[in-house]
């Protein structure tokens, strides 16, 4: 990778700390922004840049801004920093190392839709990271660059970090608002969206950290300069955090369109002893299983691209599957995984999760034929398309790509060799 | 009314109100479309996915805004990629919604099998079987057998005390959280929530006593399965084994609406007797809920302390008679003196005190209202009317109220009070202290017990924010009680406020009024008819010829007027129990309960309302209006007496209140939104429909002349510097005989003590748990202190009925007891 745009810590040594940070145009786009662009100016930069969401989504930033009503106050802005989906670590190393850059864009989002609170969640076990941000908090608050009427201007600005209690589900939005309240971490019914009735029922943004991440250097360098990078559709560029069979997992920022043979092999040096690709996941746990061949490899990943293999990149963190992985066994792993973290709010996530993860442990344990492999795919489908939020459909993802492509590897598993005897 | 919308549903074309849910909208085309989290009384949310259709809207040409249109002339419908909730979509023009489509049925299928994956199957042993929603949905939709295996089903507790009121089964809970929903969201009192995530989610309380609020009964009507049960009632009968009958509750002036539900039991020797009561739709009165009151305390009349003979003193002593020789005996005591005071409690129907008014009256006596609260005339005069709903209140209109504690005294009011706040009415709480009510107040007026009339009066004044508030409003209702106050300051309170009507303009308003929050559920009735307190009671006693008292007890609620009663010449007393005043009886009539007999009962809104029997009377026991109908017989005063139903045609013959009213009037319906029932338990709760009458409003009396001033009446000034003043208060759960006998209430019951102010127990020098020796002249008590910040200073409070003989506030010296030392 030549750039950094937001891994720019890599390129400039001591950028977590705030001289550095501001040596390197630090708190410029903030400073602008509050200065001498209108809030409506700053929504329709970030509009024009066609930045999209980096939580999973990939919605439009500058749309979702634009939603807020004027006529309804208070605003907030709520960082999604709950980093949950298995296999992704990206706004772990954003906040840890380059968190100026993710606070510029907290307070730039938060300028834009005038907001005079803005709240960081963090999952619980990121906890060091919440005290480490609160320490950047207090800096930016004695520079003067963080408070009551900021640069003389009216406006002022709070961030407060808020810890979550370790549930996946609290990264979506809706949760996430009903955890930050204090209540029982459950998705919210949509409409109404956050835009409209968010915390406190008042209009609010919710944006992932990467997305914020990206904010200062458009607003700095505009947004034509920002569509420099990626593709038409999903400009910039993307954390893809790469993990499983790899010889070089990690974070690579990368621009959109990017294949996954580059990815794949130019930056995380392929699969280890030689063995063969057999699947990836683009969206961690979240994922169908995308069968690997030459012509898979070739695809440039963005946000449209993947839907032909009925997939989509989500957070983008990509899990890489080779021949020594039985899809059986990995099966079972994900729904296990869906079955702790369903919420139990609706039904078929509730029932189906459980249901799903006692047939496949029973599976890979070689407790079961091939009608259990049928039945669970019968349940994965009869979840599919009746749930309340999207962890429920998600967690059927897994199982029905996997039976669907992979069967040999639960007729082995069911015939002939348990995973766990 | 607000925009219609034109919609499908299955072929069917219905126009509804924007704004409806598509289930809604259903209902009232006929069309069932089943739920299980959905209940037409709390918002939506959507969890349990069993009410899944398929929608299709029309398609919209951007360029025209016009719908396209198909080749055959109509719009083009498109459908959605997945199912919607029907019960959280809205329904908008030219929806087209399919119900009984393949996909539909697979839908409900998979839910249905999802939900009783886990579900342990125990219909048979269940309290629910037989009325159960989720029974019901799978006998019409579930799949008929399960794919899910045995060994897997969760094992989760079966008989978890939610305090000991009401019962959770964890295996049959469906998640469905309409017990939290009603909890946080209608009766504010969000003591259970849920805990855990994903199939360990679980209901839990979190209150001290476990789950505490007053309403906790209802979550066992809308719970859709057998997890929430009655301590009353589970394990107690099946429901087709239960005869409904239509009740009203006899516990407070709010009238709520009852089914009795009554099985023939072997160990009752073969005898019918109540198994529960539920609520009975009224969306006028009490909607689809009734209080735990309502639903515990009836207990009493199956009491083995009934009184079940007449009884007559004899050489000083009450023996048992026949009935002939009693009638005989009371009618005697009646001839031979002048001067007979009918002294009559508010738990008697219209039609008793119609017959006793008419007696006394014959016999130029006076009909007393057993009561320290006045103000029932000029809820005659200035009460809401016709078909006026406190349902109809909202933005614009205001809500006063005035020296009650609703959520103790009329928690049904304090219900629909709350409503009308929450749809934007602007409510004003009137307290010396602070009441559940104020939460939702727009203005909260605290005053000195002292100085409650110079505070209402400054509201006519017009000055104050809470006045002008007042003013202004469109419609206004007003609930007054009687917290502090003597008989003669509540009547000078009702003058003022009748006064506060008539001059903000909304007197001749339906939807405007004064409500009295009455101790009893038929005070009212006792006032249409003509019975009115009396502020000098003890003299009335002790001067009067005879003195024939129908459910009251004086004796036993004040040691004055027990030596007051032993100076009456004469004495008959019915009741249900030996009460103080019963002992001190020439003769006892024992009579039936309201489950055993017929009648009607005024609420505190004029709403005539008829409870009907379902069990068979207490043998040896009649109604009150046949007792006294026969003593009439043998004084030679012919009344009706045979059936409450004549009687009560004499009565709307005789009084202009009642004028076309018949018995057969009150036992009419109209259809009532939402529609809940028997026929489809899963959508409104196992609530009773209401087949057997709604009551109906007494018509407003003239207002008559001026409204005369109001009797200059002070409150006694403190006698002392640190005199206290003792102020009785109401308590749902007390000591009252109509309730002890509802053991399962014991724990919650008030007990006789002293609420004191921090300070003012400082002062004192004590502590809670510590007793302070109360006296005023020869009256004196000994009570134990509780300290409560919500007390006002100088004062002290004691909850009614407690066995403390305090009716009206009173001035006392109050001194630290000091405990005689330990021998
Ligand atoms: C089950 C589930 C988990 C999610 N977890 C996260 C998360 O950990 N972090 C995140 O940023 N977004 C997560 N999301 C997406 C958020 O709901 C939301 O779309 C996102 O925060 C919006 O931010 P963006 O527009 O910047 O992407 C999750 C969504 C779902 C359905
Ligand atoms: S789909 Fe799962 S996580 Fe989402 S609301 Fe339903 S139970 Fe909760
Ligand atoms: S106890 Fe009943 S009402 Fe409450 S969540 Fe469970 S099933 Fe629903
Ligand atoms: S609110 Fe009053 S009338 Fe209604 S159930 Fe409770 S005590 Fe009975
Ligand atoms: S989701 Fe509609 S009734 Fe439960």
């Amino acid at each position: 990778m030549s750039e950094y745009l937001i891994l720019r810590h890599r390129a400039i040594p001591g950028l977590e700390r705030l001289p550095v940070y501001l040596e390197h145009q630090g708190f410029a786009a903030f400073k602008k922004a509050v200065m001498e662009l209108p809030p409506a100016q700053v929504i329709q930069m970030v509009k024009d840049s066609g930045l999209r969401g980096r939580g999973g989504a990939g919605f439009p930033t500058g749309l979702k801004w634009s939603f807020l009503p004027n006529d309804l106050w208070p605003h907030y802005v709520v960082a999604n920093a709950d980093e949950s989906e298995p296999g992704t670590f990206k706004d772990r190393e954003i906040m840890e190392s380059n968190p100026f850059q993710f606070l510029e864009g907290l307070m730039i989002a938060a300028y834009a839709v005038q907001a005079n609170v803005a709240y960081i969640y963090i999952r619980g076990e990121y906890w060091h990271i919440a005290r480490w941000l609160d320490q950047k908090i207090a800096e930016l608050e004695q520079a003067g660059l963080l408070g009551e009427r900021l640069f003389g201007t009216d406006y002022s600005l709070r961030i407060y970090t808020h810890l979550g209690a370790g549930a996946y589900i609290c990264g979506e939005e809706t949760a996430l608002l009903e955890s930050l309240e204090g209540k029982l971490g459950q998705p919210r019914l949509r409409p109404p969206f956050p835009a409209t009735a968010g915390l406190y029922n008042r209009p609010t943004v919710v944006n992932n950290v990467e997305t914020l991440a990206n904010v200062p250097l458009i607003v700095l360098n505009g947004p034509a300069w920002y569509h420099n990078y990626g593709t038409d559709k999903s400009p910039g560029t993307k954390v893809f955090s790469l993990s499983g069979c790899v010889n070089r997992p990690g974070n690579y920022e990368l621009p959109f369109g990017v294949t996954f043979r580059e990815l794949i092999f130019e930056h995380g040096g392929g699969v280890p002893e030689g063995r063969t690709l057999k699947a990836v996941m683009t969206a961690g746990a979240s994922s169908v299983l995308i069968p690997m061949d030459e012509s898979v490899l070739d695809t440039p990943m963005d946000y449209e691209s993947l839907n032909k293999f009925g997939g989509s990149l989500g957070s983008a963190s990509v899990i890489v599957l080779d021949d020594s992985v039985n899809m059986a066994w990995l099966t079972q792993k994900t729904v296990n995984f869906f079955k702790h973290e369903s919420c139990g709010k609706c039904t078929p996530c509730r029932e189906g999760t459980y249901w799903m993860n006692r047939l496949a442990e029973r599976i890979v344990r070689g407790k079961a034929g091939l009608r259990e492999v049928e039945l669970l795919y019968q349940v994965a489908r009869q979840m599919q398309g009746k749930c309340l939020c999207a962890l429920g459909e998600f967690s059927t993802l897994a199982v029905v790509s996997s039976i669907d492509r992979f069967r040999a590897d639960f007729e082995a598993v069911v015939t002939k060799e348990p995973i766990y005897g | 009314m607000g925009k219609m919308v034109t919609l499908t549903i299955d072929g069917q074309v219905i126009s509804v109100p924007q704004g409806m849910l598509i289930v809604d909208a259903a209902k009232k085309a006929g069309i069932d479309i089943p739920v299980f989290c959905y209940h037409p009384k709390m918002e939506p949310v959507g969890m349990c996915r069993m009410c899944l259709v398929e929608v299709g809207r029309p398609v919209i040409d951007r360029t025209t805004g016009q719908p396209i249109l198909e080749a055959d002339g109509t719009p083009k419908i498109q459908f959605g990629p997945k199912l919607e909730t029907a019960c959280t979509t809205p329904v908008s023009e030219g929806m087209v919604v399919r119900t009984q489509t393949q996909v539909v049925a697979e839908a409900r299928r998979g839910i249905i099998e999802f939900l009783l994956t886990s579900h342990p199957l125990d219909c048979p042993i269940c309290d629910k079987g037989g009325e159960c929603p989720l029974q019901n949905l799978t006998m019409a939709y579930g799949p008929g057998e399960s794919r899910f295996q045995y060994e897997d089903k969760m094992h989760l507790a079966k008989h978890v005390p939610l305090g000991e009121l009401i019962y959770l089964d964890r295996e049959r809970c469906i998640l469905c959280g309409r017990c939290v929903r009603f909890q946080s969201n209608v009766a504010d009192d969000p003591v259970i929530a849920f805990s855990q995530r994903g199939r360990a989610l679980q209901i839990v309380t979190f209150s001290e006593p476990g789950f505490d609020s007053y309403f906790s009964g209802n979550t066992t009507d809308i719970c859709p399965v057998g997890a929430l049960t009655t301590a009353d009632f589970r394990f107690g009968a099946r429901p087709w084994e239960m005869i409904p009958t239509a009740s009203i509750c006899p516990h407070c002036p709010v009238g709520c609406n009852l089914t009795l539900n009554v099985r023939r039991e072997a160990a009752a020797g073969g005898r019918e007797v109540i198994k529960r009561v539920m609520p009975r739709q009224n969306e006028w009165v009490n909607e689809i809920w009734i209080c735990d009151k309502g639903r515990f305390g009836y207990h009493y009349t199956e009491s083995p302390e009934r009184l079940r003979q007449p009884l007559v003193r004899k050489n000083g002593r009450l023996e048992p008679a026949t009935w002939e020789e009693a009638l005989a005996f009371a009618a005697e005591g009646l001839r031979e003196r002048s001067g007979v005071v009918a002294l009559a409690g508010g738990r008697l129907s219209n039609e008793d005190f119609f017959n006793l008014y008419q007696v006394v009256t014959a016999r130029q006596g006076r009909a007393v209202l057993y009561s320290t609260m006045a103000g029932g005339d000029y809820v005659q005069r200035y009460g809401l009317s016709g078909d006026a709903n406190l349902a109809g209140l909202g933005k614009g209109d205001a809500v006063l109220v005035v020296a009650t504690d609703l959520h103790e005294e009329a928690p049904l009011w304090w219900l629909r009070v709350k409503q009308a706040a929450e749809r934007g009415a602007t409510l004003i709480v009137a307290n010396a202290r602070p009441t559940k009510l104020e939460r939702y107040a727009a203005h909260v007026i605290r005053y000195a017990y002292s100085e409650v009339l110079e505070k209402v009066q400054s509201l006519l004044a017009g000055e104050s924010p809470e006045a002008q508030a007042l003013a202004k409003a469109t419609n206004l209702v007003i609930f007054f009680g009687q917290e502090g106050l003597s008989l003669e300051a509540s009547e000078a309170l009702a003058t003022m406020l009748a006064r506060l009507l008539v001059q903000n303009g909304q007197a001749e308003r339906p939807l405007s009024g004064l409500v009295a929050v009455w101790p009893h559920a038929n005070t009212q009735g006792g006032w249409e008819i003509g019975f009115r307190p009396d502020p000098d009671l003890a003299h009335t006693l002790a001067t009067a010829g005879a003195v024939w008292v129908a459910a009251a007890d004086p004796a036993g609620d004040d040691p004055i007027l027990a030596q007051a009663l032993e100076k009456a010449g004469f004495v008959i007393v019915q009741d249900l129990f030996l009460t103080e005043t019963a002992r001190r009886a020439d003769v006892v009539f024992p009579v039936q309960a309201f489950t055993e007999r017929e009648g009607t009962w005024t609420s505190g809104e004029r709403r005539v309302q008829r409870f009907y029997p379902a069990v068979p009377e207490l043998e040896n026991t009649r109604p009150d209006f046949m007792i006294v109908a026969q003593v009439a017989d043998h004084l030679g005063i012919p009344l009706v007496g045979r059936s409450a139903s004549r009687v009560f045609d004499e009565l709307a013959r005789a009084l202009p209140a009642f004028a076309g009213l018949s018995y057969t009037r009150l036992a009419e319906v109209v259809e009532q939104w939402p529609l809940v029932g028997r026929g489809d338990l899963y959508y409104g709760g196992t609530v009773y429909e209401n087949t057997q009458g709604l009551g109906v409003r007494l018509a407003r009396m003239s207002a008559g002349a001026e409204l005369s001033e109001w009797p200059a009446v002070e409150i006694a000034p403190a006698p002392a510097d640190d005199a206290l003043y003792l102020v009785p208060v109401v308590r749902l759960y007390d000591q009252g005989q109509t309730l002890v006998p509802s053991h399962l209430l014991q724990q919650r019951m008030a007990r006789a003590a002293l609420y004191l102010a921090p300070a003012t127990a400082a002062q004192l020098g004590v502590q809670t748990g510590e007793r302070v020796e109360v006296s005023a002249g020869e009256w004196a008590e000994t009570l134990t202190v509780y300290v409560d910040a919500n007390v006002p200073v100088k004062a002290g409070l004691v909850p009614r009925s407690t066995g403390v003989p305090l009716r009206q506030p009173l001035w006392v010296r109050a001194q630290r007891a000091v405990l005689e030392p330990q021998p």
